[in-house]
């Protein structure tokens, strides 16, 4: 990660307005991505991993507001940006790709129509305008690139006469339909049978080291998390918990909470299934104080309940944010 | 066998839908049906295996294999197009008869989606109380809902809540309760963690495999998880478009995976450490898509993704035959000794 990187998001917090307050959603995320770089971003359900991306490309829900926090995509400020500066980010900037294909592609259209619409946008938006032909023979070549068959009579297909595979396919071809920097692949296999999802997976990740494109992936499988990306961001409760080397993060765990996850995932070489992680995510309306993680901890102390643990030093490019990691540290 | 609590015998379910614009032109091009506006999707096209007295049997197979068509056929939810199941020998399905009260007592099922599956206007206590009203004696349904609610571990005051209030994890548990309302024998589980987070999902297990020590219930544990299977189930049953193409002991399975299905579907699962990535057969990566179960191929199903597919395998559809390595190690394939394979285009 030489000079500065891709994408850099300081303190980022989001609310939720709801009935009867705010729901502290983000609690201050921090997150680099370099160039070129594949970065996980893995958490369970409701742990802010989708909110966060929404927030860096700005399409977050009119009931959510970005409290404080900076986010610099290229050394630029993605918060203070303007209509058009954030419609050429979106393009040729970053692009995403969802959990489910199918919802993200519109049913009434064409394959073809989808795609070229997605290529003629982001062409005009860059200030280099393609004609229809050209945005067609784009359109064909990216269908072709994902290892779709047949791309031209693909062109005039519509979504329901896709297999989920497929459509999941279309969409990474829209997505890198535009050259982006960046990548954020939100669940991409999830809705996927297991083998098409390692054949997505495999597709993704030849595609992208082909451009040397960035990549976000967030995921709560953390398998996929092992096999795609160079480095990775645990999420807890709106904040990240701990970030290392995926190799270092897999071999030695540090938070309490990637521990317990650890443990609860079924391993192929057998060895029973563990207990799980006690009790729930907490409410976001009243957040615990201090370490959001506290209450369900085995390692729980008391200046867990009052402080928010910062990020600890563990190794190169390993930090903790727990109290446990404080000792040893301090010389 | 004598000790098998469910015995399923050569299944067939197939289901006669309407066909699709699409699907109509394309069969009118290739020539065949072509004035057919119906078509048939066997579903589940000769299953035949068993359920062993206390243990976990995993139906493992991904979306459109027909595993959860077997699970509510097994119910009693469809009638079965051909075959036969049977509940400690006696038959499931006896022409023109409703399935007698006993045997529905006695198999129940876990659905996959808690939040479609528990009506959202009935408190955890109604839901509890109805299973119990049509099977339980007995007069006091507050305590035994109250019993019902000690089992699986959740505060008797949930009686009292509403699905809606409740997080996936539990409203799984009310599931598993609903299912134990009837004191079954046999307990389906149809993927019942797959919509649940890993943290959540190993609680759940957790608890359903303390249940089955406790009431000595049989599972027949529905799911395309195999990792889940490695650590839960005695035996294995892989399923693909709608035939079962191999059977093992769960140790020997993941020792030695002989179908190229199987191998494919191991070598695609994510895993977590350098262990387990070496248990992959890295020989078979996968490739293609499971193909509609209104168009099987010719022969075998699965040669068309197989990488080892040979010039008999379009031809014959191959048999379930002992593979040898070990006991009640089952495959169906080709690539190993077929019985009466030396007799082909002989005198029979």
């Amino acid at each position: 990660m030489a000079g500065e990187p891709l994408l850099h998001v300081t303190d980022l917090r989001v609310e939720f307005a709801v009935f009867g307050g705010a729901l502290k959603v983000l609690d201050g995320i921090h997150l680099d991505v370099g160039r070129g770089e594949k970065v996980g971003l893995v958490g369970e359900t409701g742990c802010g991993k989708t909110t966060t991306m929404k927030a860096i490309l700005r399409v977050l829900p009119s009931s959510a507001r970005i409290s404080s926090g900076e986010i610099l995509f290229q050394g630029r400020p993605v918060l203070g940006m303007n209509a058009r500066e954030l419609s050429r980010l979106r393009g040729r900037g970053i692009s995403m790709i969802f959990q489910d294909p199918t919802a993200a592609l519109n049913p009434v259209f064409t394959v073809g129509e989808q795609l070229q619409a997605v290529i003629r946008h982001a062409s005009a938006a860059a200030g280099t305008p393609l004609s229809a032909r050209a945005a067609r023979e784009a359109a064909v070549s990216s269908l072709r690139e994902v290892a779709l068959a047949d791309p031209e009579r693909l062109l005039g297909s519509y979504p329901v006469q896709l297999s989920g595979g497929m459509r999941q396919r279309v969409c990474i071809g829209m997505a890198l339909a535009t050259g982006p920097a960046l990548l954020v692949a939100d669940e991409p296999g999830t809705s996927l049978d297991v083998t098409i999802q390692d054949q997505i997976l495999r597709l993704l990740q030849a595609l992208v080291s082909e451009r040397g494109a960035s990549v976000i992936l967030i995921t709560h499988t953390l398998g996929v998390v092992r096999q795609m990306t160079d480095r990775v961001y645990v999420m807890y409760a709106g904040s990240i918990v701990e970030t290392a080397r995926t190799p270092e993060l897999f071999a030695r765990p540090a938070h309490p909470y990637t521990q317990g996850l650890l443990q609860t995932v079924p391993r192929l070489t057998g060895g029973g299934i563990a207990t799980g992680i006690p009790g729930r995510i907490p409410d976001y309306l009243d957040p615990p104080d201090g370490c959001r993680f506290h209450p369900r901890c085995p390692h729980a102390m008391d200046v867990c309940r009052q402080r928010k643990p910062p990020a600890f030093r563990i190794g190169d490019g390993h930090l903790a944010a727990c109290f446990l990691y404080q000792a040893g540290h301090g010389s | 066998m004598n000790d098998e609590i469910l015995t399923v015998v050569d299944l067939k379910k197939h289901f006669v839908v309407r066909a699709s614009r699409g699907a109509r032109a394309a069969r009118r091009d290739r020539g065949d049906g072509a004035n057919g506006t119906h078509v048939t999707v066997k579903a589940v096209d000769g299953v035949s295996f068993g359920v062993r007295e206390g243990e976990t049997l995993g139906l493992v197979g991904e979306s459109g294999s027909g595993k959860s068509t077997v699970a509510y056929t097994t119910v009693g939810m469809y009638r079965p197009t051909s075959g036969a199941i049977f509940f400690r020998g006696r038959p499931l399905f006896e022409a023109g008869r409703r399935r007698p009260l006993d045997l529905r007592k006695a198999i129940q099922i876990v659905f996959q989606d808690p939040g479609s599956s528990l009506n959202p206007r009935h408190t955890v206590g109604d839901i509890l109380t109805m299973p119990l009203r049509v099977h339980q004696r007995g007069k006091n349904r507050v305590e035994q809902v109250l019993r019902l609610l000690d089992l699986v571990d959740l505060p008797a005051e949930y009686m009292y809540k509403y699905p809606n209030t409740l997080s996936g994890g539990e409203k799984q548990i009310v599931g598993i309760a609903r299912a134990l309302a009837s004191d079954p024998a046999l307990v389906i589980l149809d993927e019942p963690t797959s919509a649940l987070d890993v943290s959540v999902q190993a609680k759940t297990i957790t608890l359903l495999l303390r249940l089955q020590k406790e009431l000595g219930l049989s599972y027949l544990f529905i799911t395309h998880d195999l990792s889940l299977m490695r650590n839960t189930a005695s035996r294995v049953a892989i399923m693909y478009l709608g035939r079962i193409c191999e059977v093992a002991d769960t140790v020997d399975f993941f020792a030695h995976p002989l179908h190229p299905y199987t191998q494919m579907l191991l070598s695609s699962i994510p895993v977590i450490s350098e262990a387990e990535a070496s248990l992959k057969p890295g020989k078979v990566v996968s490739a293609g898509e499971i193909p509609s179960p209104v168009d099987v191929p010719s022969g075998c199903s699965f040669r068309t993704r197989c990488p080892f597919a040979m010039e008999v395998c379009a031809r014959m559809d191959p048999v379930m035959a002992d593979a040898g390595s070990a006991p009640g190690h089952q495959v169906r394939c080709h690539l190993f000794p077929q019985p009466g394979r030396r007799t082909e285009g002989g005198a029979s």
